[in-house]
């Protein structure tokens, strides 16, 4: 269902996001001031970044190597020469009076997205492009009663802006493209993709058409702080667009706000009260030459993305595409699950990872990374199983256990005496005494009530504490019934 | 003339390695005289207390390298001034603009600290046109600097050229051996012209542009203004110099400019463009132009005319794009960091009240003219164009260098205009730019020399263009056109010689 539906008829939403990622980089864009977050404001600001009286930006290496290694990451073309425009427009964050951008000549071109979708669907959505650029410093308005306070600590920070094509058709796409993106970002080392620490912001272009129709009026929507709130953003805003047109209204082209507390989306400027930037090229900085050298020096030491992993986990681990979408969705839990899966039945380490583990993390909003039960302790529990130390029922007992002491399952198993018990004598003895317990009840399955045998199996269980091998049970049991 | 502040550059260099006078007495005989030419106003700040600190670390270091203590630098001793559109560490630095009011850096420009490095030592900030937009040195916060020389019978105050007219006039009245200018469309060279001094731009990218006051990032360079062409090329060396701080910055060797000055100019092919030839040129100007096209013949040359044909459009393209990139340089002279602010109710408030009260009448003209060929629907039509332009003026200057070694041409259209005049009419005011705007325009190496006079009595100067980084060869010719003119008079008020 990609259609919302109006008062007079169907309607196609058309998406488009442009996405703000900070460069994961020791030094600003161009200068050496540090970017780490959360520090004392004013702190990590360069004479540059303060756009102090005849300073002079220098490009910094590493934060070209990132834009290009995300290019590279999302199949895009390299260009190897590009030009830094300035961007002009007065605020306090902004000390230059201008912010360096690139404008029409990023650094990265055309690229593609797979999006995943559920049920295991893909759907590819376009890259137009990546620019770098500076971020500006942060207005402080809640400081003081008249006066706003600057911190200028993320003034000159590097930005990736990744700009999509308007390809995405529901929120649901636009949330996929979100986690996707984040997802290949983390992978190649390039942004954290952390959202509520502001490392990753998204606009939203919103437009609404019959299907068919040629695209309709679009509005953007600013500064949307997480998926969810762009799902909801753009959900709004397409029903807002619709409501107004079958009204007899027409949409304005303008620039919105998210407003998170009700759900709304509200008109910040319009299009006649937009900026005129003024771009033009940095005369302070030459063009940006790089060489295919480098380029391909950065795609030789490209790590295996999500796409290729994924695809890699169904042909060599014989997942379904789902699962191994879930697995792969994050560098450290498919890390994670290789490791469990190493020289063992990889569907049953799927199922453990993305049963048990997932629910255990989910539960304590843990993160893989700080996993109570590690790769090995897991794939050790499965070794239990595998040997039929354990029965599955009982592993799940272990893992409980395990989860919350962190220790091995052998040393679980070893404290609370969870061991299974297979000696075929001593399940012997357990069997005779239930079926003395219950001599009404084998009489009755004598006289043909074939559905008792689970309840035999059940009282030797339970009898055992569960720890019997339900394998030998069977076996014991129909010896017994059946002389 | 036997006074210290009397020394070209390599005069009292060559007396101090000596040790007939020291650093001290030099720099005290310098202080005296800025103090006595005080009525030129050449000054935003005077810095004596630094100089004479820096004088007598310079003795001590002499001391020690006399005795086999390492080498004095290249400029031991000599006091100079410095544009104050250098950024220097703990002294004012103003732009000569209202808007920097009290702003004093925590760091020192390239070009300055490797001034310092080479031994000399500074006496003082020089005046200047507003963030360095003006030709007379008028458009000045700190009001306008008066010109040493005056015309015979007349006792009208002359502007010294701009923007650097302080360091022209400081120099030219014998208070400095020599000081820095900055050279967007002329700045150092029509200065130079007017005041009888030798000023020398050299190629975009050979001096640093890191910690001087941004004007036209594209244009702006750094330069030496001295009294001879061997002090400019003593200067130019120590000044000079890759920086990894500035990316426009060339990754090149300095050559020893001092060392090309007296390979002659036999065997050179000197191009005269024809379009220099304007209409209304005065008749003295043109004979000037032709004297010095005869000096180098006589020295072995051989003049050869050429074609710049795009000439005419570089004044206009230069003031598209230098007020365009001016624009943009000057947004973050906002009242909110440093320098002047004038609060409002609202933020938009307090940007009026202090970019209107900071910035004078000229660069707000500029500014306006910059956002104005920026803006959408313009762009195309003015500032693109101009860079087009650029381009092809840029592609002249280089098929002339196809077939010539130097270009030869005036410096200005016309001497030194009283303070006042031209005041009223920007485009005036813009036209003395004309002979210089193109070499900026081009990235290229130019120098003004002092030539001869007007009739009236004022200097007027020969303008030297060459390839880009063959500075050598400009110095070669500089010192030729130098040596045959023989220019040796002097303006009427000269500090230390008791006039």
């Amino acid at each position: 269902m990609t259609m919302l539906q109006g008062n007079t008829g169907d309607w196609e939403m058309v998406i488009g996001l442009e996405v703000h990622a900070q460069v994961i980089s020791e030094a600003k864009l161009f200068s050496g001031a540090a970017t780490a977050f959360g520090a004392e404001p004013n702190t990590q600001v360069s004479l540059v970044d303060a756009a102090m009286p005849g300073m002079l930006p220098v490009i910094n290496r590493v934060a070209v190597e990132q834009a290009v290694r995300t290019g590279l990451g999302l199949k895009a073309e390299i260009n190897l020469v590009s030009v830094f425009d300035r961007k002009n427009y007065f605020y306090p964050d902004l000390p230059q009076g201008y912010q360096i951008s690139q404008f029409p000549k990023p650094i990265v071109g055309q690229g593609t997205l797979i999006l995943d979708l559920a049920g295991g669907e893909t759907r590819e959505v376009g890259i137009t492009r990546i620019h770098l650029e500076q971020d500006a410093g942060k207005s402080l308005h809640d400081q003081h009663p008249s006066n706003t306070f600057i911190d200028l600590n993320r003034s000159g920070v590097t930005l990736m802006e990744i700009v999509s094509e308007p390809d995405m058709r529901t929120p649901e796409e636009a949330g996929a493209y979100l986690r996707k993106l984040r997802s290949i970002l983390r992978y190649l080392g390039t942004c954290d993709g952390n959202m509520e620490q502001g490392s990753l912001r998204c606009d939203a272009n919103v437009s609404v058409r019959r299907a068919g129709d040629e695209l309709g009026t679009r509005c953007e929507i600013k500064n949307v702080n997480s998926i969810r709130f762009v799902q909801q953003a753009i959900d709004y805003e397409a029903r807002r667009q619709i409501e107004l047109i079958e009204e007899g209204g027409t949409v304005d082209q303008e620039t919105r706000l998210f407003d998170s507390g009700n759900g709304t989306t509200r008109s910040m400027r319009s299009k006649e009260e937009a900026h005129d930037y003024r771009y033009f090229p940095d005369p302070d900085l030459l063009p940006l030459e790089i060489s295919q050298g480098f380029v391909e020096e950065i795609r030789a030491s490209l790590p295996e993305l999500p796409d290729a992993k994924k695809e890699r986990f169904v042909s060599d681990y014989g997942l379904g595409t789902e699962d191994a979408g879930l697995l792969t969705a994050e560098r450290a839990t498919a890390d994670f699950y290789e490791e469990v899966a190493k020289g063992r039945d990889s569907k049953l380490a799927c199922n453990w990872v993305t049963g048990e583990l997932f629910g255990v993390l989910n539960k304590s909003g843990l993160g893989i990374g700080d996993s109570p039960v590690s790769a090995a302790a897991l794939g050790g529990l499965i070794d239990l199983i595998a040997d039929g130390t354990l029965s599955g029922r009982l592993a799940k007992d272990v893992f409980e256990a395990m989860a919350e002491t962190g220790k091995e399952a052998s040393v679980v198993v070893e404290e609370k005496g969870l061991k299974q018990v297979s000696d075929s004598g001593a399940i012997e003895a357990e069997v005779d005494q239930v079926l003395q317990a219950y001599a009404d009840k084998v009489a009755e399955y004598k006289g043909g009530k074939d559905k008792l045998f689970g309840f035999f199996v059940g009282q030797v269980m339970k009898a055992t504490g569960g720890k019997a091998n339900p394998g030998v049970v069977n076996e014991v049991l129909k010896k017994k019934l059946g002389g | 003339m036997s006074e210290l502040n009397c020394l070209t550059m390599a005069q009292a260099r060559d007396g101090l390695a000596k040790g007939d006078f020291t650093s001290v007495e030099l720099t005290q005989a310098h202080i005296a005289a800025l103090e006595a030419s005080r009525e030129l106003n050449a000054f935003v700040t005077e810095t004596p207390e630094q100089a004479l600190e820096a004088a007598k670390a310079s003795d001590a270091r002499r001391v020690s390298s006399n005795s086999g203590g390492g080498e004095a630098g290249s400029m031991e001793g000599l006091p100079i001034a410095i544009k104050d559109l250098f950024c220097t560490e703990g002294v004012l630095t103003t732009a000569s603009s209202h808007i920097l009011d009290g702003f004093t850096p925590q760091y020192e420009s390239t070009v300055t600290a490797n001034l310092w490095r080479a031994g000399a030592g500074m006496l003082g900030k020089t005046n200047l046109d507003e963030f360095a937009m003006g030709s007379a040195t008028v458009t000045s916060y700190y009001g306008p600097t008066v010109n040493p020389w005056r015309r015979s019978g007349d006792d009208k105050k002359l502007v010294p050229g701009g923007s650097s007219g302080g360091s022209a006039a400081a120099v030219a009245a014998r208070a400095a051996l020599g000081a820095t200018g900055t050279d967007t469309g002329g700045s150092i060279r029509q200065p130079a012209s007017f005041c009888g001094i030798v000023g020398i731009k050299p190629t975009y990218g050979r001096c640093s542009r890191w910690g001087i006051v941004a004007f036209a990032s594209s244009l702006d360079q750094a330069g030496p203004m001295t009294r001879t062409v061997r002090d400019g090329a003593i200067m130019l060396g120590a000044m000079a110099g890759h920086d990894a701080r500035d990316s426009t910055s060339a990754d090149r060797e300095v050559p020893d400019f001092e060392a090309a000055l007296e390979k002659g100019v036999k065997g050179l092919k000197v191009g005269i463009p024809e379009e220099y030839q304007m209409k209304g040129m005065s008749p003295e100007l043109l004979a000037l132009w032709d004297q010095g096209k005869a000096w180098l013949t006589a020295a072995g040359a051989e003049m050869v005319p050429v074609s710049l044909p795009h000439t005419k459009y570089a004044l206009p393209t230069y003031y598209i794009v230098a007020p365009a990139e001016a624009s943009s340089n000057l947004a973050r002279y906002d009242g909110v960091r440093y320098g002047l602010r004038e609060e409002g109710e609202t933020l938009q408030e307090m940007y009026e009240n202090t970019r209107g009260e900071g910035f004078g009448a000229e660069v707000t003209r500029r500014v306006l003219i910059g956002t104005y060929v920026l803006s959408a629907g313009y762009y195309d039509a003015y500032y693109l164009k101009a860079q087009k332009l650029r381009t092809l003026i840029s592609r002249d200057f280089r098929e002339a260098f196809d077939k010539v070694d130097v270009l030869l041409t005036p410096t200005a259209p016309s001497p030194a205009f009283a303070i006042g005049e031209k005041m009223d009419d920007p485009i005036a005011m813009y036209l003395n730019d004309v002979f210089t705007v193109p070499a900026s325009l081009a990235g290229l190496p130019a120098a003004s020399i002092p030539a001869g006079l007007s009739g009236d009595g004022l200097p007027l100067g020969l303008q030297l263009i060459t390839h880009p980084f063959d500075e050598e060869t400009m110095f070669r010719a500089a010192r030729a056109v130098e040596d045959a003119a023989a220019f040796n008079a002097e303006p009427t008020l000269m500090a230390g010689d008791g006039s």
